[in-house]
């Protein structure tokens, strides 16, 4: 679709003989007007993302303290470090990636079917759906810092209010936050519990979009209700799907607060996540250069997993 | 894209790390009394040196990092300084420790930094090789300050590659706090805390027996290694060698130490699984008896109602006596060109606050001048005057460059595996060492370079 006529000389006169109804034809618009629309966009986009990123890579090439005057050029040593099991951050970089795989790993089915099936609840008509519309989204609402401060004091393994009442039960202490797979399964729930609502209200938008009158037509024809979800919700949120996965698996590779406060990276670093190396390596110890490059190779292998993402999806369409 | 989710959009960096603080480490700054008394005004005798300041009005930036109970006291002795010297105002801004220690460098570097701050003893190699600071040995010249007035342990830790870049304000040391409660129903002499090897163990049998665990094994920095390191020194060992090249806490020492924290927690004089500040909770809960722990804490139990505690000297469980300090130290920060008037005005404000430290002492910190420390004042303070008679013994980390990094890439970890149960105290200390080594070295070249 080329929305510039305007470049198009043969498209001149045909324009010119369609009738003018009032609006401004294509034609008369300069071919410089798109770019100045988008030009606030762009703009925000070269200074806060493009600018950066290339600034960042031209870091990467360097042992960068921006306090110290040597900044010696490294070329692509700080990237060959990472594969080099010898060197200071290979060992723990790569400690903290398989940390940021498995939370995506764990939490990432979980923060797609459950949305999912809240959404189809919080979609059939019962009182009170508003209010519990409300309840599913409001943790959505509270910021990683109070989440974080909360679970940890309530998951405490010795002072915490669900061991207490777990011990109640007559169930020993569980190790919530200080050992494995515990720390997993606290991280990972916490941030279902935090996040559900988002994934939540997206599929619920989409199930809106779906046609009522085919689920009358499916009715008709004697489908049940397991087939009309099949045959019918299912392939009607094929687009929200895609973007509630892709965006939840960037979301949860992303993952640094709930870490960061509830279990600080224990036991060991078996919980430090990629980013939390990140921001330490760069902004504690001011290591910017190497922190710049372990940045892009974990933008790589999720630019990598986006792709594939979107790969699948397309496939299917077919 | 990612505009959801793990919710990082929604709150800064610096929110993150400020709450780590305040979530974690910087509990160890909170609590508070009441205000500090005014205090009658001291003039600045002597011309010259350093001691007054004739110039024009100046402005100075004063920046630190005191966001508990211990600001307030900052604030009010700024407060005072600034009435009574009409040519210098002094605006007092704070920031959490672990986002100051970021911010300032920037700051400065874009020529936005304060004038002066203040530094943690083990920050300022760091910030000296960085630039951010400027060295400091003419002020001390000017304000007579020696190693005679100061404990010669925090005199000597301002000082790096030869050149002294900060003036000790405090030492905040390490201590045992304990629950007088607790220990009475143990049949314990609440009055007569334990501070030997031996007692300490008799001590920790009998609460066992009244079911009470002990002393809780925190396996964070905050406080298990702050008491692995008191250990590993009372063991006679070191963290680094004397140049610090190498490590050298996973050192014979260093086994013994962390062996013995681990031992609390296999026997049962510890629960296992300690979370941050979960023996600093459970002492007020009356579930923990004794806790090793800063004396910053003083100002926090003071308000507890119900909790009846003591504070006294670490017991000694090794061969000789050691507790790890830290110090709050000045600063003055590097500006192009530095103003020789701001200089000067900093100067008296540095004295000024300096004579004024027994005020200090009353937020929960150990006065780092001598005469203040043997000042009536300070004597008849209630648990202050026990912190500082560890202060022939205190600790502080070297101050190299880069060294404030090491710790929690290395033997944080080694605690915290080894009190987890996870690892055993000997390899987790020799994986760390190595991987200290290697810190080390890249700190060498780093700031070298």
């Amino acid at each position: 679709m080329t929305t510039q006529t305007g470049a198009r000389p043969d498209a001149r006169p045909s324009a010119a003989k369609a009738p003018s109804g009032g609006r401004r034809k294509p034609t008369d618009a300069s071919p410089l007007t798109p770019y100045i629309f988008m030009a606030p966009y762009l703009l925000l986009f070269l200074l806060f993302i493009v600018i950066p990123a290339v600034y960042g890579f031209w870091i990467s090439l360097h042992n960068w303290d921006y306090l110290l005057p040597g900044k010696p050029f490294v070329g692509l040593e700080n990237y060959l470090d990472l594969f080099r099991a010898e060197s200071t951050i290979s060992g723990p970089f790569w400690e903290s990636m398989e940390a940021t795989g498995k939370f995506t790993l764990y939490s990432v089915p979980l923060l797609v079917v459950i949305p999912l099936l809240v959404a189809l609840m919080l979609n059939e008509k019962f009182p009170g759906r508003s209010f519990f519309r409300a309840v599913y989204f409001a943790p959505y609402v509270l910021g990683v810092a109070v989440i974080g401060v909360l679970w940890r004091y309530l998951l405490d393994p010795n002072v915490g209010l669900v061991n207490y009442y777990l011990g109640l039960l007559g169930i020993g202490n569980i190790p919530w936050i200080t050992a494995l797979p515990w720390a997993w399964i606290s991280l990972v729930g916490v941030t279902v519990w935090w996040t559900l609502g988002f994934n939540a209200v997206i599929y619920l938008a989409g199930l809106q979009d779906i046609d009522p009158e085919l689920y009358n037509a499916a009715k008709v024809d004697g489908a049940n209700r397991w087939q009309r979800f099949l045959y019918i919700t299912l392939p009607g949120l094929r687009p929200v799907l895609l973007f509630v996965i892709t965006v939840t698996i960037l979301a949860s590779a992303n993952m640094f607060g709930q870490a960061y406060i509830i279990t600080q990276g224990a036991p060991g670093n078996e919980t430090r996540t990629a980013i939390m190396y990140i921001a330490e390596e760069g902004l504690r110890q001011f290591n910017m250069g190497a922190a710049a490059a372990m940045s892009y190779v974990l933008a790589l292998a999720l630019l990598l997993i986006s792709i594939a993402n979107f790969a699948v999806f397309r496939y299917k369409e077919d | 894209m990612g505009e959801r989710g793990s919710g990082l959009h929604r709150l800064t960096r610096q929110q993150f790390l400020a709450l780590g603080a305040s979530a974690g480490a910087g509990l160890a700054l909170a609590g508070c009394g009441g205000g500090p008394q005014s205090n009658p005004a001291v003039q600045d005798v002597g011309g010259g040196g350093g001691k007054t300041y004739d110039g024009p009005k100046v402005d100075l930036a004063f920046w630190n990092g005191f966001t508990g109970g211990d600001g307030p006291y900052m604030r009010q002795l700024v407060e005072e300084f600034t009435s009574q010297h009409k040519n210098i105002n002094v605006t007092m801004n704070t920031v959490e420790w672990i986002d100051y220690y970021q911010k300032v460098p920037s700051a400065v570097r874009a020529g936005k930094g304060p004038d002066v701050g203040i530094m943690h003893a083990d920050q300022l190699g760091t910030n000296a090789a960085r630039g951010v600071v400027v060295p400091l040995d003419d002020v001390a010249n000017a304000l007579g300050f020696d190693e005679s007035q100061f404990a010669p342990v925090v005199w000597q830790a301002g000082i790096y590659n030869g050149k002294r870049y900060g003036i000790p304000l405090d030492i905040h040391p390490l201590g045992f706090y304990y629950n007088k409660g607790l220990m009475e129903q143990a049949g314990l002499d609440p009055n007569s805390p334990p501070q030997t090897k031996d007692d300490y163990m008799a001590a920790l049998d009998e609460l066992k027996a009244n079911g009470v665990k002990g002393h809780w094994v925190s396996p964070f920095a905050f406080t298990g290694t702050l008491s692995f390191e008191s250990l590993l020194w009372q063991f006679g060992g070191d963290i680094y060698n004397e140049d610090v090249t190498k490590a050298t806490f996973n050192s014979d020492a260093g086994v013994e130490a962390l062996s013995w924290m681990v031992d609390l927690v296999k026997e049962g004089y510890s629960p296992k699984d300690v979370a941050q500040d979960a023996e600093f909770i459970a002492f007020q809960n009356q579930d923990n008896a004794f806790m090793w722990n800063g004396i910053w804490h003083i100002n926090t139990f003071k308000e507890v109602k119900d909790l009846n505690w003591g504070a006294t000297q670490l017991p000694q469980i090794g061969s000789e006596k050691a507790a790890w300090a830290g110090s709050h130290n000045f600063v003055i920060m590097q500006k192009r060109p530095l103003d020789t008037n701001k200089v000067q005005a900093s100067k008296v404000f540095i004295n000024w606050i300096s004579q004024q430290s027994i005020e200090w002492a009353k937020a929960g910190q150990v006065p780092a001048r001598k005469n203040v420390r043997e000042s009536q004042a300070f004597q008849s303070l209630q648990w202050q005057p026990k912190f500082a008679e560890e202060i022939p013994y205190v600790h502080f980390i070297p101050p190299e460059p880069g060294i404030a990094d090491v710790q929690p890439e290395t033997f944080d970890l080694a605690v915290n595996q080894a009190v987890l149960l996870k690892q055993d105290p000997k390899p987790a200390l020799d994986e760390a060492a190595a991987r200290a080594d290697k810190l080390l070295q890249a700190n060498r070249e780093k700031y070298q370079a």
